[in-house]
């Protein structure tokens, strides 16, 4: 068959520096799906806007071919999109045969222009339709990928929609000019697990139904496993290895993919669970409520209640590691921040911390100002984001000695003796520490916010998501950095994630919270391979795993990422009381009726 | 009609906030010791004129400023009867200017609207020019034709303003026979509107209407710019070039949109800013606007005179801020929408 799209020998540079994208060529058939890998700065991205030559302004094409075959409904022959001139690229390539979906739904889409307006766009660009065809086209696309009430999406604005039917609403504006060829880069990697998982499933209907090809940009191998029939993988601008996706993933070539596969997270085999006898409990939620009031935009309109946290019970054991996963909007967040005492608790709930064995138990969700103080020694954060969370206008230095100044610990000379060593502890060289921010990467940069958080010597860290922002690689490294830290130092984590597998590495006891509610609550074994509430088992399905024979099951997905109504009789909701969690086994907590 | 009780509601707190603005003006023009009147009596007394302090006091008891100034203040606002009855403000009279020795509705009369036409003209000046140079600047960045516009830009930006208005002067009048000073050529003064008057006014407007709005249009090109340079990196650009857009359509439609919003919302400050920025201007072009007058007033412990053009300062820019509040709701659906369930 003759490739629709043929990159051969493509080189990009941005100004005099050393090109970026290094001679990479791939191609991709008719109704195939091609998956370019690889981590941040691989160059993969920059690499397939380069076909639709979207690129930023200093970027120059140094070298390379990029030829989109003639198709049935595109006579005049072969086009090479590194060649021609850009008003023939605007009126036959871009949204017309090759359209592009990008990572971010919130912000691809614009703010100010009703959703129906920016799609219907794309039409009246690039065919000859009336408005009101153009409306009937629109809508059915609308209903296609699956928007319950087309006529009112098109009257949405995109701050009006979720992220996940925002990127729906984006593959629909791609979709519309039935395009030959539909780029996608990182489609789902700002969403949340399920709907990821459906995002995909909808993609791959749409090929089956159109026939198109498709070109998927991503660092998920697992996502490859359930989406590709070839796999180009890249890093630093070179491709490492190409070829059909089924025999690179069972048994990758090169020694970088191995190294990818590797480093990605998966799910254990059964361990047998560590269980001892008498609890020393470092930190206990009980029955913890959380009542947020949200305002409404009228002065005189009645506040909304919107209940983040419902009755959450969870005890974490001194030198033991405690998850909690759930999607946004989950309350997990909200979670580990009345944890810290930095949220207050609704009246009747309880947060008990000890900070060393047999230690009468602090009450943290009532503490006073000097209290506080003496208890943030004992507990600190790590949080997600290692770009925002460290100042950038701070020397590292500066930075971690900041805690031990706020709290009065030591002289100078000493407080930097501390921060060299906690930079050792993290595994960064101590000549490091006059250095700003900006000068390190993102996983050097969340090796730092670990040692900050280290410097007052707490009991307890609590990590919300801090792996989540870093690539497959770097996340190991960090979470090995974090289980070696803990099991050297006796440190208890309370660890937040969206992320079952990474979860799965490193918890002792894993908590699945769903808007507000913990619905199972089990050892990670337990959990993954008995899971009994039908969202952990939609959550567990949803996890794309890089492994050809165990695709995505959507069925799973489906019921129980829905509403509660859909779940099997034991799991339902009685109007709006939730079952109570109950024991199943010991150490397994379901919410069911019995 | 949501948007129509949304502006019913803020031409209400309008109202409110002219109120305390009124209150605020008359505090601040009795704050400095004395009144007009009282100066002059006390100059009459050192220069034994005593007739002449006789009408100053009786002048002092016809318009109350014997009473206790919250008095004073009620009877200005026509809240409460004054020696007349009820006559002030709120019942169309704005009071006596010991000065000009004349009814202040009569001094202001014309230069009132005159003020207002210059300033509207300036501000549509400022849009016009700073709209496209921005869009222009931004598309264009970093290219001799941003350089260019902000090198003009910040020349318009450190020019006096009133040497600017006197070199255009000079050319204006040398190279296109444009006429120097006023708003209007000498004998259509007091005239009644004519065809030949407004054509009259309209030439004279050209200079003024040129240095009022420089500094005003160079600063809002460079924001307009900045914004809109922040919106070009945005992904949702991106999106819209994918689908195939011309760069020109594309500007307009997206970003312009977007980075629209804090323009739309300057209107109110800027009319303020113009009028008091424009006070020398108008003296050093002759212009009959109410700047000089207020000038005057103020030097001079006009307090009628002064609260006056103060209020109706005052009242130009709630206006102003009013209708830019009102033009963000009808062009930002996120404030519309507040509130809305998704």
């Amino acid at each position: 068959m003759r490739p629709l799209l043929s990159v051969e020998d493509l080189s990009i540079g941005f100004g005099k520096d050393s090109p970026v994208v290094r001679n990479v060529s791939f191609s991709v058939n008719p109704g195939e799906t091609l998956a370019l890998v690889g981590e941040s700065g691989s160059g993969k991205t920059i690499s397939c806007r380069a076909v639709l030559r979207i690129l930023p302004r200093t970027a120059r094409l140094l070298s390379g071919r990029m030829i989109l075959s003639a198709g049935p409904d595109a006579p005049g022959g072969d086009l090479d999109l590194a060649r021609i001139g850009e008003r023939q690229m605007r009126r036959d390539v871009r949204g017309n045969r090759v359209a592009m979906i990008f990572q971010e739904p919130m912000r691809s889409l614009s703010p100010l222009h009703r959703i129906g307006n920016q799609v219907a766009e794309v039409l009246h660009l690039h065919t000859d339709l009336s408005a009101e065809a153009a409306k009937r086209e629109v809508l059915h696309c609308f209903e296609r990928v699956g928007f319950p009430d087309p006529d009112r999406t098109w009257r949405s604005y995109p701050f009006e929609l979720s992220g996940g039917m925002r990127q729906r609403a984006m593959i629909a504006m791609a979709m519309v000019a039935k395009p030959d060829l539909l780029i996608a880069d990182e489609p789902t990697t700002a969403l949340d697990v399920t709907t990821q998982a459906q995002v995909l499933g909808l993609m791959k209907d749409l090929q089956q139904e159109t026939g198109m090809a498709m070109i998927l940009v991503t660092h998920d191998l697992g996502v490859v496993a359930n989406m590709a029939e070839k796999v180009v993988v890249m890093h630093k601008g070179r491709v490492m290895e190409s070829g059909p996706a089924e025999p690179i993933l069972r048994a990758p070539a090169h020694p970088y993919t191995q190294h990818l596969f590797n480093a990605a997270p998966k799910i254990p085999e059964a361990i047998c669970p560590l269980r001892d006898g008498e609890e020393d409990l470092i930190l206990e939620l009980k029955n913890v409520t959380k009542t947020f009031t949200l305002r409404s935009g009228k002065s005189w309109g009645k506040p909304t209640l919107v209940r983040a946290c419902e009755g959450v019970n969870l005890a974490l054991p001194r030198g033991k590691t405690l998850a909690i996963v759930g999607e946004s909007g989950s309350g997990k967040t909200t979670a580990a921040r009345i944890a810290l005492g930095a949220e207050t608790v609704d009246p009747g709930g309880a947060v008990l911390f000890r900070a060393t064995a047999g230690a009468d138990p602090i009450a943290v969700h009532q503490l006073g100002r000097a209290d506080r103080r003496a208890f943030q020694r004992q507990a600190q954060m790590v949080f997600q984001d290692p770009y925002s969370s460290l100042s950038p206008r701070m020397r590292i230095l500066d930075t971690l000695s900041e805690p031990l100044e706020i709290h009065e610990i030591c002289d100078r000379a000493t407080q930097k003796a501390k921060a060299a060593e906690m930079l050792r502890l993290v595994g960064l060289p101590t000549d490091m520490l006059m250095r700003y921010p900006h000068a390190f990467s993102g996983g050097q940069r969340q090796r730092l916010s670990i040692a900050r958080a280290l410097m007052l010597d707490p009991a307890l860290l609590v990590c919300d998501e801090p792996t989540s922002a870093l690539d497959v690689s770097v996340q190991e490294q960090i979470l090995t950095l974090l289980e070696e830290i803990r099991d050297a130092r006796q440190l208890s984590y309370l660890f937040i994630s969206h992320d079952l597998a990474v979860v799965a590495r490193i918890a002792d006891e894993v908590a699945v919270m769903r808007r507000g509610l913990i619905v199972e609550q089990a050892p990670p074994e337990v959990l993954f391979h008995d899971p009994k509430h039908p969202y952990t088992k939609a959550l567990i399905a949803a996890q794309p795993v890089p492994d050809v024979d165990r695709p995505i099951n959507l069925k799973l997905v489906a019921q129980g990422a829905g509403a509660p109504e859909t779940w099997p009789e034991a799991f339902r909701f009685n109007g709006q009381d939730a079952p109570p969690l109950v024991p199943l086994d010991p150490g397994h907590k379901v919410r069911c009726h019995v | 009609m949501q948007i129509l009780a949304y502006a019913a509601y803020r031409f209400g707190t309008m109202l409110l906030t002219l109120l305390l603005v009124s209150v605020l003006i008359f505090w601040i023009i009795n704050l400095p010791p004395g009144d007009f009147l009282s100066n002059q009596i006390a100059e009459l007394r050192a220069t034994g004129q005593e007739a002449g302090v006789a009408k100053a006091e009786f002048l002092r008891r016809e318009y109350a400023l014997d009473k206790s100034l919250p008095h004073q203040y009620m009877i200005w606002m026509g809240f409460l009867p004054g020696p007349h009855g009820f006559s002030g403000m709120i019942q169309g009279n704005f009071g006596w200017s010991f000065e000009f020795d004349r009814p202040v509705a009569e001094i202001v009369g014309e230069s009132l609207w005159l003020t207002v036409l210059v300033n509207l003209a300036a501000v549509l000046f400022v849009y016009l020019v700073a709209l496209p140079l921005g869009v222009l600047a931004a598309a264009k960045s970093r290219t001799m034709i941003d350089y260019t516009a902000a090198f003009v830009g910040y020349l318009g930006l450190a020019t006096p303003n009133f040497l600017l208005a006197l070199i255009l002067f000079y050319y204006g009048h040398q190279y296109l026979g444009l006429p120097i000073g006023g708003l209007m050529a000498p004998e259509f003064e007091g005239q009644p509107m004519t065809w030949d008057k407004v054509r009259s006014i309209l030439i004279h407007l050209i200079v003024p209407t040129f240095v009022i709005g420089t500094s005003g249009a160079s600063a809002m090109m460079q924001r307009l710019r900045a914004n809109m340079l922040d919106e070009l990196g945005k992904p949702y650009v991106e999106t819209a070039v994918a689908k195939g857009m011309r760069p020109a359509r594309m500007l307009v439609k997206y970003p312009l949109r977007v980075a629209f919003n804090p323009f739309v919302a300057d209107i109110g400050n800027l009319l303020p800013s113009m009028i008091s920025g424009s006070v020398l201007v108008s003296v050093v072009l002759g212009l009959q606007t109410i700047g000089p007058v207020l000038l005057q007033a103020l030097k001079s412990q006009d307090m009628f005179l002064s609260g006056f053009v103060l209020m109706f300062v005052a009242l130009l820019t709630l206006i102003g801020t009013m209708i830019s509040d009102v033009l963000l709701v009808l062009l930002d659906p996120r404030i519309r929408y507040e509130g809305r369930d998704a």
